[in-house]
């Protein structure tokens, strides 16, 4: 039995992931756009490229042979544009770095210029990196080929969120119920709003933790809970997600003092000892180490946030996968 | 001497009555009208199930010119206003070099007179390039060619209140008013659509309610204080109607606009990241639409403004962030308050006339516009077909810009002819005898 995929045949899945393949979304622009099905098929795609890759003397599939990644960056990250460009060459894509330093209009080209310019080579995915939220929604408008976001502004950050599910999921199995906590600047974190929509899709219960001056006006509509309190919010989590502070926050009117923040929302030892002994301890990174997370629990029992980094190509390889494949498997 | 025979449209959408206008002037309503012989040999115009209402005045809208030519001219928004049924505009001192002095604003003028489609009112900036560091020369504005009445800082809120203050008692000298644009500025740092629910999803940065509450409860007072006029301009939140009404209630000189999208569209248009929503103040919630659709039909709310604002297209077309806020309005407007005041029934073509061309004549101190559809007056008017129905493409307006909201909509109601004192500057979607 072979499912009908609503949309052309790109999105159609290699046959040996048949029967049963959710419809995967065009652009991964946003968690909120990925159904229960299509966010587990992604993490049990990078399950199995993770055993795939196992044990390879050369770590390189040959998936994406022929097929042109550019990862778009109009904001400094060089860990997301590492892990990004690590994924695509193990699948043999042939990845361009297109880094434009500040915002496209320092630069004097517009963002719909570069996208033409990007549709004029022929890119088959783009990964982009902006300053702006939403510009990779719009990049998709103005591009044929299939657009990552790869973080914007304070919209969200999807492929990191899946990378922590797959982190989170590798410990805790299934997400259902699970309780997870997500503590720090939810006002400013695209981390968080794409961990929210997600791991509220995989059925877990999102506990978010902040001065109430990081906390969004209009976060009631959010499938997750929001507690000042980071002690009782911590007493029996499953998981504990630490956000970056960034530093400009800090001389703002958020919060009195970078002290002040971490007496009350930083993760020392005395809090780690609140959560149950299987629960974990997570960083997107960089950490502000002392600032929002002490060393001692950054390096301690429990901390996968070296295996966030691993796992990250791993999931970002099936994001590609998942989104390129289906123009490469009508011929073989 | 020979008359143009508007025959058969009703004024005010009541009963058909026959209009004839001599030398710019209504010379003769109902009856009368056919029979007089300066009707024989003169144009006769067969306005039948039309609504004649008088031309509307805009008391709100960007021209652009001098400074961003490639956006919008003079001109181009003298076209677009005859097109929308106007007859009047007021335009914001917005300019490159700011309309601040007696010499910018007599260009303005003049460019208005020149395009010769809809009388053109400068409106004069308060302080000196819109800082709010000090005052302009008003009274020179007022007392140029231009007869300045109207100031504002259009785009930037009047937010030091002792300058505000001075500016509200300031123009009592010539019965100005000031026309204040409420943002706080420090509540609205990089703001960028409404603060609420679809902000927090999107991540784009909260423009709050309170932040244009705050400065329309302050500056109300303040008129209470000096006994001034104050306009509110473009007023978006349930909150400021209610600020306003009680103001009102206790006597404040005070008078609200509000813009057709602000009637019409809500926050969720941001949801596309398409900058063609992006307007300040920004769209809001469909519980703030029902309460300004509310007020508006009361009187708390005095008139429609267009805010027309036109943008060159590489201004818009970019990340929403960088992109700049403001969307067309002039060939819009109209339609706009009959689908969101009209046809509810909110509104009837009385009301339509009340603020969209009296209260805002009113407002901006001009005695020969919206005026009563009656013998002797300027023959200043609309032609409307209320029972028309058209798609909105944005590359068809006269505008020099594009950046309609409505793009692809269908609207409700169409301007047949507009005549700016007896002669028509617009006719079936084309100007002045200009195909557009």
């Amino acid at each position: 039995m072979t499912t009908t995929i609503e949309t052309p045949a790109r999105t159609t899945a290699p046959a040996q992931l048949r029967p049963s393949v959710p419809a995967m979304p065009r652009h991964l622009l946003s968690t909120g756009d990925l159904t229960r099905p299509a966010a587990e098929h992604i993490l049990s795609t990078a399950e199995r490229i993770d055993q795939a890759m196992a044990g390879r003397e050369v770590r390189k599939l040959p998936t994406l042979r022929g097929r042109t990644v550019v990862n778009l960056f109009f904001e400094d990250s060089t860990r997301t544009r590492i892990s990004f460009e690590l994924a695509a060459k193990r699948l043999s894509a042939d990845v361009i770095n297109f880094t434009a330093k500040g915002s496209s209009v320092s630069k004097g080209e517009s963002l719909k210029d570069t996208a033409w310019t990007l549709q004029a080579m022929g890119a088959d995915a783009v990964v982009c990196r902006h300053s702006a939220s939403g510009a990779p929604q719009q990049l998709s408008g103005w591009v044929d080929g299939h657009v990552i976001n790869a973080g914007d502004g304070t919209h969200e950050h999807p492929t990191q969120a899946l990378l922590d599910a797959f982190t989170l999921r590798r410990h805790l199995g299934a997400l259902d119920g699970r309780r997870i906590v997500v503590v720090g600047d939810v006002l400013h974190s695209r981390v968080a709003r794409s961990n929210v929509l997600l791991l509220s899709t995989l059925g877990a219960q999102v506990t978010l933790v902040a001065p109430p001056t990081l906390i969004p006006v209009g976060v009631a509509r959010w499938p997750a809970q929001v507690s000042y309190d980071l002690d009782a919010a911590l007493t029996g989590a499953d998981a504990v997600m630490m956000l970056r502070v960034q530093r400009e926050r800090m001389s703002g009117a958020f919060f009195p003092t970078a002290r002040e923040y971490s007496r009350g929302y930083g993760l020392d030892e005395r809090r780690r000892a609140l959560i149950a002994a299987h629960a974990i301890v997570m960083h997107p990174g960089p950490m502000n180490r002392g600032m929002e997370i002490t060393p001692q629990v950054a390096d301690g029992a429990g901390s996968v946030i070296v295996e966030q980094v691993a796992n990250g190509v791993t999931v970002r390889m099936a994001v590609l996968y998942l989104l390129l494949s289906g123009e490469l498997d009508g011929g073989s | 001497m020979t008359g143009l025979l508007i025959a058969g449209a009703s004024p005010y959408g009541e009963e058909p009555a026959d209009i004839l206008v001599v030398d710019g002037v209504i010379a003769a309503l109902g009856p009368d009208a056919a029979r007089d012989e300066r009707a024989a040999d003169g144009e006769i115009v067969d306005a039948a199930g039309l609504v004649v209402l008088p031309g509307l005045v805009d008391l709100h809208a960007h021209l652009r010119e001098p400074g961003r030519e490639d956006a919008e001219t003079v001109a181009t928004g003298s076209a677009a206003a005859a097109l929308g049924g106007y007859t009047a505009v007021f335009a914001m001192p917005n300019t490159d070099p700011t309309a601040d002095t007696a010499g910018v604003v007599e260009q303005v003028f003049r460019l208005g007179e020149q395009a010769g489609l809809v009388d053109v009112h400068p409106i004069g900036a308060v302080t000196v390039g819109r800082r709010g560091e000090r005052l302009a020369e008003l009274a020179a504005m007022a007392t140029s060619a231009a007869r300045v009445r109207v100031f504002s800082d259009d785009g930037d809120c009047v937010s030091d209140p002792l300058l505000m203050r001075r500016a509200l008692e300031y123009v009592k000298a010539f019965d100005g008013v000031i026309a204040q644009h409420a943002q706080e500025p420090r509540l609205t740092q990089g703001a960028q659509m409404h603060e609420g629910e679809v902000s927090a999803r999107l991540g784009l940065t909260g423009w709050p309610a309170v932040a244009e509450e705050a400065i329309i409860a302050r500056d109300t007072l303040l008129a209470d204080h000096v006994g001034s006029r104050l306009h509110v301009c473009h007023l978006s939140t349930a909150g400021s109607v209610q600020i306003v009404a009680a103001a009102k209630q206790r006597g404040t000189r005070v008078t609200a606009e509000v813009t057709p999208h602000h009637l019409l569209l809500t926050d969720s248009s941001a949801e596309g990241y398409d900058p063609v929503f992006k307007v300040n103040p920004p769209l809001r919630t469909p519980a703030d639409i029902e309460v300004l659709r509310a007020a508006l039909a009361s009187g708390v709310i005095d008139i429609v403004a267009t805010d027309h604002a036109p943008h060159a297209s590489q201004d818009k077309e970019t990340e929403w962030d960088n992109a700049s806020p403001g969307m067309l309005g002039l060939q819009t407007a109209l339609s706009v308050v009959i689908a969101t005041m009209v046809e509810p029934g909110l509104l009837d073509w009385r009301g339509v006339a009340r603020v969209m061309a009296e209260a805002p004549a009113r407002i901006g101190g001009l005695d020969d516009q919206g005026r009563p559809i009656a013998v002797g007056e300027p023959a200043n008017l609309v032609l409307v077909d209320p029972a028309a129905r058209w798609t909105v493409r944005g590359e068809d307006f006269a505008s020099l810009s594009r950046n309609t909201p409505y793009e692809g909509m269908e609207l409700p109601g169409r301007v047949v002819g507009t005549y700016l004192r007896g002669r028509c500057t617009a006719s079936a979607g084309v100007v002045a005898g200009v195909q557009v």
